[in-house]
């Protein structure tokens, strides 16, 4: 069984074509990370997956179902999201902001969990002792943190992340990952955008690479992490090294390569 | 872990005692409001005897009646529908900026500022001058609603972009608005005869003056559904914040609840310039010190912004009538001439938090 499914997914805007027959599973338990230079189409699988994007041809389906068949209610009881962009209209604090997070539980039997949820989630996400500040004036690691515990809160089977560790320093890009894959072991299917290699090499069970629209490649990270696929998909040499235990991935740094104009 | 949940009930407490406070002050000043301008004016008469005028009224035998021979006239054919109708105008402008706020992200849309009142008042005008009257008493009311959702439509589709609502653009938005109604009021002002100008310019001073228990009638139905829409659609309204996308995430349908929210605006603000014209800034200032004394969120934000904005025009109301002797100043005037200056600390302010808006 899957937790999402999508077949055949192309996406077009304006006629330049975005994503191209593109299928992806994510399985209940695993963290597949979706990784690729800029402008490989991540986010907008992403949001394809999300329910934000229409693919221009093939199908998504969430727990068997066609997403386009679930009410905007019923969806976000099956899936959460962290946007790579947080933003708020108003000063909220972040304890209301992880609240918000609930509302697709509200008036069911669910919804009695709500403190105990918020308060797990907010602990797990490291914003506990951030509850009482507001929102807007956050950093923007703070910020992305309270909108990771804000997805935890939402306690869907699917959990859906677009680079949420950007912003991070290095123990909150770890904690992080590290609670997705607990998230996932749990029994949670979690997609992730990531940009660090190593972190997806260390996290995930799936390593999907994008390129130009297309999947290059889709396996565990010792298959896919390979230095000749990286290097021509990143149109850079990649070095891949075990450390430890851990695959590396490390960009080769020739010194010079493109000399700046003299004078 | 353990100390967050004992922790838990406290601000809950705190959060229920602070909304029954400030609503219920809210709404005890609003009463009091009410009974001292109802006893004030060219005929004085004191809060006793309006007290006990409005008790006989409802069959209690209890305290004085006014003394004066036309007391009770003055007070339930004049004063009573004209207090009334301006606690009524207040609570659906305050409530109906609160939702416009919400919907654009954007702290200052207003239905004044955005031209939605005056969107609503073209289409009153042109009731006016047409001498339209094919549904009676509300014949104004109707026209002032599809006025103000036609131009509430047209500032939503030209000041959204990417799902945000720049400052900018909704200025610019509302200055484009302004132009159109007010080369529309000047054109039905050249086509009326001076009956129909003078009450058009009356509609865009803006006044309280007049107010009849018959048009009370008319506002009353459309303010008590506005607000109790409003009051439906407030909770939902705080998801909006997170943006389009993350409010669908969310699970908000966030087309539905737009489009609703457009309407329900468009119904307050129609009831609130169908008989007393435009009055601006109630919608901008009312909400803004609600959310400094009570925060964001919209499930208080939205009722204490009714009773607010009820208790700054009765007041605002009381004012222009009695700064001047024997004059009834124009409110719409009186309002812009506070809310102006307001309006520049706002944009201020928001310079400052470069859009960390609060």
């Amino acid at each position: 069984m899957t937790a999402m499914t999508a077949r055949g997914v192309s996406v077009a805007f304006d006629g330049t074509p975005i994503l191209t027959d593109v299928d992806l599973d994510v399985r209940p338990g695993e963290v597949v990370a979706l990784v690729g230079p800029n402008g490989a189409g991540k986010s907008t699988l992403l949001a394809v997956l999300a329910g934000d994007v229409e693919p221009t041809t093939g199908r998504v389906t969430l727990e068997d179902r066609d997403l386009g068949a679930y009410p905007a209610r019923e969806l976000a009881r099956h899936r959460a999201v962290q946007l790579q962009k947080q933003s708020l209209a108003f000063g909220f604090r972040v304890a209301e902001v992880v609240r918000m997070g609930r509302t697709p539980w509200h008036r069911t039997e669910r919804e009695d969990d709500d403190e105990r949820v918020i308060a797990e989630s907010m602990e797990r996400a490291d914003v506990v002792e951030l509850a009482e500040r507001l929102f807007p004036t956050l950093s923007g690691g703070e910020q992305a943190r309270t909108s990771f515990a804000r997805l935890l809160a939402q306690a869907t089977p699917v959990l859906m992340l677009d680079e949420p560790t950007a912003a991070l320093d290095i123990r909150h890009q770890e904690s992080l990952l590290a609670v997705a894959s607990e998230a996932a072991s749990a029994g949670a299917g979690v997609v992730v955008v990531l940009h660090d290699l190593s972190l997806a090499a260390a996290y995930a069970d799936r390593i999907c690479v994008l390129s130009h629209g297309t999947v290059r490649a889709d396996g565990p990270p010792a298959e896919v992490l390979t230095s000749e696929l990286l290097s021509e998909v990143y149109a850079h040499p990649v070095d891949v090294i075990e450390h430890d235990g851990n695959l590396l991935v490390v960009p080769v740094r020739v010194k010079g390569a493109v000399p700046w104009p003299a004078g | 872990m353990s100390a967050t949940v004992v922790d838990r009930p406290r601000p809950a407490i705190r959060a229920v005692a602070g909304r029954v406070g400030l609503l219920g002050g809210l709404g005890i000043a609003l009463l009091v409001a009410l009974v001292f301008a109802a006893g004030h004016g060219q005929l004085d008469i004191p809060p006793s005897e309006v007290l006990g005028s409005v008790l006989h009224r409802i069959g209690i035998d209890l305290g004085p009646l006014p003394h004066h021979p036309q007391g009770e006239n003055t007070l339930w054919q004049v004063r009573f529908p004209r207090v009334v109708m301006a606690a009524l105008a207040g609570a659906c402008l305050a409530t109906a900026g609160a939702l416009m706020q919400g919907v654009f992200g954007n702290p200052l849309a207003e239905p004044g500022i955005v031209g939605v009142s005056a969107g609503a008042a073209v289409a009153a005008a042109t009731v006016i001058v047409f001498e339209w009257t094919f549904a009676g008493t509300w014949t104004i009311a109707i026209c002032a609603f599809v006025g103000g959702l036609v131009t509430t439509l047209l500032v939503y589709v030209t000041s959204r972009d990417g799902g945000r609502t720049e400052v900018v653009t909704l200025v610019l938005t509302g200055i484009a608005v302004t132009a159109m109604t007010s080369a529309a009021l000047a054109f039905l002002m050249f086509l009326g005869d001076t009956q129909a100008r003078e009450e058009i310019v009356f509609w865009t001073l803006g006044s309280l003056n007049g107010s009849r228990w018959e048009y009370v009638g008319v506002v009353f139905p459309m303010a008590v559904a506005g607000i109790v829409a409003a009051m439906v659609l407030a909770p939902k309204l705080d998801l909006l914040a997170l943006g389009d996308r993350a409010a669908r995430h969310v699970g908000v349908d966030v087309e539905r609840l737009r489009l609703s929210i457009i309407v329900v605006v468009a119904v307050l603000t129609a009831a609130a310039v169908a008989f007393c014209g435009i009055i601006s800034f109630i919608g901008l200032v009312v909400p803004h010190l609600i959310r400094m004394i009570a925060g964001p969120g919209h499930r208080l934000l939205v009722p204490a912004s009714a009773l607010g904005g009820a208790l700054l025009l009765v007041l605002a109301d009381l004012w222009a009538r009695t700064l001047v002797d024997y004059a009834d100043l124009p409110i719409g005037m009186l309002t812009a001439l506070v809310g102006g200056p307001f309006f520049f600390w706002l944009i201020r302010r928001a310079r400052k938090t470069a859009g960390g808006w609060a």
